[in-house]
């Protein structure tokens, strides 16, 4: 217990750092996953083609080579800023196409004719896709990006192995100073993660309930 | 969708899409080529040294060497080893986390509850720091037994979903020709259940196949270990960016044929659902509920973490 208690600090500036990253490629995800999702629903093919394939490539890419990329590959390649950062844009980048998905799927869930009757009753586009679409395919939406950012909360350990110092590299850096109590230790890591993972798990069970679509 | 947001495009909104497409094409081309461009040109060290470009021959020159392909194919293997091994072993976990927490002992059933949140809310990497420390398996190990309980957990929350979700007659029927409420759920329940989530069973695996990849880090030797570690090492750094390029060439073959799979089993099970002799009304509405079922599941699942709830 007491290796916990005494390294307190190192854990709570890890878990500082997890945070950010999540905070960071939370938001950035949650953008350029909005703008993928738009693209891939466009009238203009080429950017829709782009969509596709930006999605299905960074989808079947293991997260750890993506990290890695950044890691190593990126500074190879001439890019001169710290891993921290580094770690931000890969994470945003592995995230952004599941939350494209899961908006998109949000928007094609929407039945048919929900838009077939905002269209009939002489709506417009704006005005379908504003007042009657958007509003349930944003409470469609919520639960699933929730469950995505539990998943990049998990994800952002990834980072710890790739020289940011979060909650899993702090983590590391504890087991190599007190060997003796590694079992403590990695409980108090998992306790720390668990911390974030089940709040988000329980806002999206009490939004899912709250913003659910009767139909 | 899209088609019933507007009117159907007149020829000059045609013509303004179109344009917009080609705009659209030209400044992605661009940006693919000016990144292209910069990744062939040589680059001058502090020291002053001149280093040929990413596409330089004398940086893919190994590849001609069949003993570099016998080793990224033992990489890959090695991948797909850990990958197999874990996969039947979360099936095989995730049954018996079903039966489990759909047990009627109260005392099995609860604990199973706080188990399982433990499992799916933490990180599979440090599950396998933890194994490999603890129980100190080795790296082959450790990957295996995280990987195979971490999804098994989520295979098991599946089953039980798909078992719950199940009419109560078909356990009714079981009970009344006498059999036992094992049999019962042994050959009626589970079956059923299996079949209706075989599309996320399998999905889960595609994750599964991905984070094999995560092995990297406890120093096993997989496709990315053994490319950019290893041999990277061994032939120089001078390869670094283009034996990286093969590892992931390779991985995302992999995973792409696996999804392509996976897709191809949900919709035929998809099919299998529907109700025969429906009229076209019910069998589209069917047919839409369904493909969003599986859309969402798919996002869900694809996270690389699944939900924690």
């Amino acid at each position: 217990m007491d290796a916990i208690i005494e390294n307190l600090p190192t854990f709570l500036r890890g878990f500082g750092t997890t945070l950010a990253l999540l905070g960071i490629a939370g938001v950035g995800a949650l953008v350029i996953g909005t703008l993928v999702a738009g693209m891939r629903i466009s009238p203009v093919g080429s950017l829709r083609g782009f969509a596709t394939v930006y999605t299905e490539i960074l989808r079947n890419t293991p997260l750890t080579l993506v990290l890695f990329f950044c890691a190593f590959i990126l500074p190879y390649l001439g890019v001169r800023i710290d891993f921290f950062a580094l770690a931000c844009i890969g994470l945003t980048a592995y995230t952004s196409p599941f939350i494209a998905e899961a908006v998109r799927s949000g928007v094609n869930g929407v039945p048919v004719g929900q838009a077939e009757a905002a269209r009939s009753i002489g709506l417009r586009f704006g005005q379908t896709l504003g007042l009657v679409v958007m509003p349930q395919a944003i409470r469609m939406v919520i639960p699933p990006i929730i469950n995505v950012l539990i998943a990049l909360t998990k994800n952002t350990s990834v980072a710890g192995a790739f020289f940011v110092k979060d909650l899993f590299g702090s983590a590391q850096d504890v087991i190599v100073r007190r060997g003796d109590e590694v079992f403590a230790i990695l409980i108090a890591v998992a306790v720390f993660y668990l911390i974030v993972t089940v709040t988000l798990g329980r806002i999206a069970a009490v939004v899912e309930k709250k913003v659910a679509v009767l139909r | 969708m899209t088609q019933v947001l507007y009117d159907a495009p007149g020829p000059r909104a045609r013509r303004r899409s179109l344009i917009a497409s080609i705009v659209g094409g030209v400044v992605i081309a661009a940006i693919l080529v000016a990144l292209v461009a910069a990744l062939a040109a040589p680059r001058i060290t502090a020291a002053g040294a001149e280093l040929p470009g990413m596409f330089d021959p004398s940086r893919w020159d190994i590849f001609l060497d069949r003993a570099v392909w016998r080793r990224i194919g033992i990489g890959t293997l090695n991948t797909l080893q850990m990958a197999a091994v874990a996969a039947v072993g979360a099936v095989a976990i995730g049954v018996l986390i079903s039966f489990l927490r759909t047990a009627r002992a109260a005392w099995i059933r609860y604990p199973m509850v706080l188990v399982l949140e433990f499992l799916r809310g933490m990180p599979v990497l440090l599950m396998m720091l933890f194994v490999l420390l603890i129980f100190s398996t080795g790296s082959y190990w450790a990957g295996v037994i995280a990987l195979a309980v971490y999804n098994g957990a989520i295979i098991g929350e599946a089953l039980r979903a798909g078992i719950q979700s199940l009419p109560r007659g078909q356990r009714e029927a079981g009970l009344a020709i006498g059999l036992g409420p094992i049999r019962t759920r042994m050959s009626i329940e589970f079956p059923q259940a299996f079949r209706q989530m075989l599309p996320i069973i399998i999905a889960q695996l595609v994750v599964l196949l991905k984070d094999t990849s995560l092995a990297y880090v406890i120093s096993y030797p997989e496709l990315l270990r053994t490319t950019t570690y290893q041999m990277a090492n061994y032939y120089g750094s001078r390869y670094l960016f283009s034996l990286f390029f093969v590892a992931f060439a390779i991985y995302l073959t992999m995973n792409l044929l696996l999804s392509w799979l996976a897709r191809i089993i949900a919709r035929r099970v998809d099919a299998g659902r529907l109700p025969k002799g429906s009229t076209p009304f019910s069998r589209r509405a069917e047919k839409h509920a369904a493909r969003r079922r599986s859309d969402v599941e798919n996002v869900v699942l694809d996270g690389g973490g699944g939900a924690a709830r």
